[in-house]
């Protein structure tokens, strides 16, 4: 057996073998997704507990919001999650091409996810439906309606700068794929950026309903 | 005699200021994060003095009740979030953990030099708002004073936000450590105790701190947005504040003792010469308290319109506490029970920590029970309580933990004498300045007040002296350690004659912890089968 194979480039000195690296690497992501449920979780917290003081007020707050561009949303981001996935089964099947364009596929769903939230966000600018003491529109019933978009534009705000920072990891993959960092021997970034991807995903499917669709 | 080894981490691969600002050695990353902690606790400190020196006299004497109030502050906010949270765990933990458990370095090298960086920035950022004219909301940044006070409140709270990222990345990379890089030979329940508390520790920094992030986050928001949020005024509910600040925090509190009672352990076996006592009961009440500090938090708002039926369930939670304390108290003394006690300078910082930690833990149940604490919150019995706990636990057990392991890091001995008398100095400057205040709160005396009544003097004056007591003595006591640095005698690999993996390696350590793999023949606290031989003269 030849040195390469028995110390492939990109297994760091302290791991024993590529295994206990790969391992290392997706426990620590899914302790990383962890803090991120939690981060959101502060926010989930904060719409329930206004919501319940406030339903009124909730229910005629978000009929301002578009739900047939939130559910197209919705739609780009789950396709934009399969890409993501089939990426990944690409390059374990050594296929590094199609492993480029479907991360490609993926970047360009991430960004017309934003462009939607783009015409959204503008739309409610124009309005005047902005956070706290910027809110100026008058067409809403029920007290407080600023606390409603308060809280749409924190959550969805802070989901989109997620968005970005899983469109800026992916192409940081397809550089690295095209340069040939991966094989179907080591992915280990893709599949952990693929894990982000997923809860980046799966947080907007809690959010679509819980502002959009409230009956 | 001991000889120095040739080649070890301070001098390997590298020297040179350089090599070690982009080293990815956790040795040398643990050891910077001493040198900044070591700092921002002596700066902490001498604000404490400060404040002290305004107390001596019951009138204004030499500061106004505005820069008295920012005095405060900063001493809260530099002790909480720039000292204790990372002293144990980024300190000595980083140091450690590794070499405790036999593994090369933590799982992730880049990320643990990172969290040095981004803590440092935070730091930076939280110092910077002196410039700005200082902070005078408490630690705690309770709204709706936080957000309307015209200090410089955001650039502290976005350095807390910051540091925030550097405990979790320290917390991400110790669990992803201890689950996957323990060495052939190493389970569960042969890892040292200290290994325990830094587990329970990053199971709390990676479960708060995002909530507190977001509060800040908040927070901020709130006071350049005005989202509404924490205002009355605008629909919102200041309270909700609280809860947020204190589901991080109460825990936060725990990732301050947690490692701290992970180095009594050592400590407690080390010098008594015998295993420890209960050793599972040991390691899962690190993770009982892990665990139910995420469901007290309440206590801290028995008087913030917190309903009754709320306030008793986190009282009868909070009494919970006390059960894994308790058991690491009682199996700490059982471990000593017979054993063969050397007196050393950690061992002393031990038995301080027995009696003052304890004295915390419980007037900690005092405050538990609501009735009790209608009358003391906000005076100065709680201030008493959690310097007991923070400073008279944790700090101590911080001072045993650098004593203890200070010859192997780097190689050279202090003076064991000296040591030893500034840690009883120390003892007793702490409990001059701190058992009065205990009695001046329970007499009413408020806390966050620069001026007080005269009936409360006499005791403030005990406090001042101690304070100074204190200072001095800790200032010495440092002094010493680093002296050692470029003064000490040489130590060899195990001074103490101890058990642990960490004295089988050189001191100071091999770059790549280990020259040779060592066989684990034995587990950290087997003195009932082996005994080792110190190679220094105790």
């Amino acid at each position: 057996m030849s040195n390469a194979e028995t110390h492939p480039t990109y297994l760091q000195h302290h791991f024993a073998d590529a295994e206990q690296q790969m391992d290392a690497a997706k426990t620590g992501m899914w302790v990383f997704l962890l803090t991120e449920i939690l981060t959101f979780g502060g926010l989930f917290i904060a719409y329930a507990i206004y919501r319940a003081w406030n339903p009124e007020m909730f229910h005629f707050a978000h009929k301002a919001l578009n739900a047939s561009m939130g559910a197209l949303n919705t739609i780009v981001l789950i396709t934009s999650s399969l890409t993501m996935a089939l990426s990944i089964w690409s390059m374990q099947h050594d296929k590094k091409k199609q492993t480029f364009w479907y991360l490609m596929a993926t970047v360009l769903l991430a960004a017309t996810f934003m462009v939607v939230k783009y015409f959204e966000y503008s739309h409610k600018f124009h309005l005047g439906q902005l956070p706290g003491k910027y809110y100026t529109y008058t067409g809403i019933e029920g007290a407080n309606p600023h606390i409603f978009f308060s809280i749409y534009f924190m959550m969805t705000g802070l989901h989109g700068l997620h968005v970005l920072i899983g469109i800026g990891l992916i192409i940081w993959l397809m550089v690295r794929t095209k340069k040939g960092h991966f094989s179907s021997k080591y992915y280990t970034p893709l599949e952990i950026t693929g894990l982000f991807w997923h809860l980046v995903d799966m947080i907007w499917i809690f959010l679509f309903p819980l502002l959009y669709l409230i009956g | 005699m001991n000889t120095f080894p040739e080649t070890h981490y301070l001098n390997a691969p590298e020297k040179g200021i350089k090599s070690w600002l982009t080293t990815l050695d956790h040795k040398r990353i643990g050891v910077m994060y001493l040198w900044a902690v070591i700092f921002f606790f002596l700066f902490g400190g001498a604000l404490a003095m400060i404040m002290r020196s305004e107390l001596f006299f019951p009138g204004a004497d030499f500061m106004t009740a505005n820069f008295y109030n920012k005095l405060f502050t900063l001493h809260g906010a530099v002790m909480v979030f720039l000292f204790i949270i990372p002293a144990i765990p980024a300190g000595l933990g980083n140091f450690f953990l590794p070499i405790m458990i036999g593994a090369k370095d933590v799982a992730f090298p880049r990320l643990n030099l990172a969290s040095w960086y981004v803590y440092l920035a935070g730091a930076l950022i939280a110092v910077l708002s002196i410039l700005l004219g200082g902070f005078d909301t408490g630690w705690t940044f309770y709204t709706p004073y936080s957000t309307s006070t015209d200090s410089a409140v955001i650039s502290v709270v976005l350095g807390a936000f910051i540091m925030g990222f550097s405990s979790i990345l320290t917390g991400i990379n110790f669990i992803v450590t201890i689950h996957k890089l323990r060495a052939p030979g190493i389970h569960w329940f042969s890892m040292p105790l200290f290994i325990w508390g830094l587990y329970a520790t990053a199971i709390i920094q990676v479960a708060a701190t995002p909530v507190l992030a977001i509060t800040l986050v908040l927070l901020i928001l709130e006071r350049t947005l005005g989202i509404g949020i924490f205002d009355p005024a605008m629909g919102g509910d200041p309270v909700l504040y609280q809860h947020f600040f204190w589901f991080y925090s109460h825990p936060a509190v725990y990732v301050m003792i947690l490692p701290g009672m992970g180095i009594i352990s050592e400590l407690i076996t080390s010098f008594s010469r015998k295993k420890i006592f209960g050793y599972k009961a040991v390691a899962y009440s690190s993770l009982g308290i892990a665990f139910i500090s995420f469901l007290v938090w309440g206590h801290h708002m028995y008087t913030s319109t917190q309903s009754v039926l709320a306030s008793t369930i986190f009282s009868v939670l909070t009494f919970l506490v006390g059960i894994p304390s308790g058991i690491k108290i009682f199996n700490w003394l059982a471990t000593l029970y017979k054993g063969s006690i050397r007196f050393t300078s950690p061992m002393l910082y031990a038995f301080s920590f027995l009696i003052l930690f304890s004295i915390g833990g419980l007037t900690g149940i005092f405050l538990g029970s609501m009735g009790t604490d209608v009358h003391l919150h906000d005076t100065y019995f709680i201030v008493a309580h959690f310097h007991f706990t923070m400073m008279g636990g944790t700090v101590i057990a911080f001072l045993g933990g650098l004593h203890y392991w200070w010859p192997k890091m780097f190689g050279r001995m202090f003076n064991e004498k000296l040591a030893q008398i500034l840690a009883v100095l120390i003892f007793i400057g702490f409990i001059l300045t701190f058992v009065p205040q205990f009695i001046n709160g329970l007499h009413g005396m408020p806390r966050r007040y620069f001026m007080y009544v005269e009936q409360y003097t006499f005791n403030n004056q005990l406090s001042t002296i101690g304070a100074f007591i204190l200072g001095f003595s800790l200032f010495t006591a440092f002094a010493n350690l680093f002296v050692a640095i470029w003064k000490g005698k040489p130590v060899g690999d195990n001074p103490w004659g101890v058990l642990g993996l960490e004295w089988k390696t050189t001191s100071p350590p091999d770059p790549h912890n280990f020259s040779v793999t060592p066989e684990i023949t034995h587990g950290p606290y087997d003195y009932d089968k082996v005994l080792a031989k110190p190679t220094l003269d105790l």
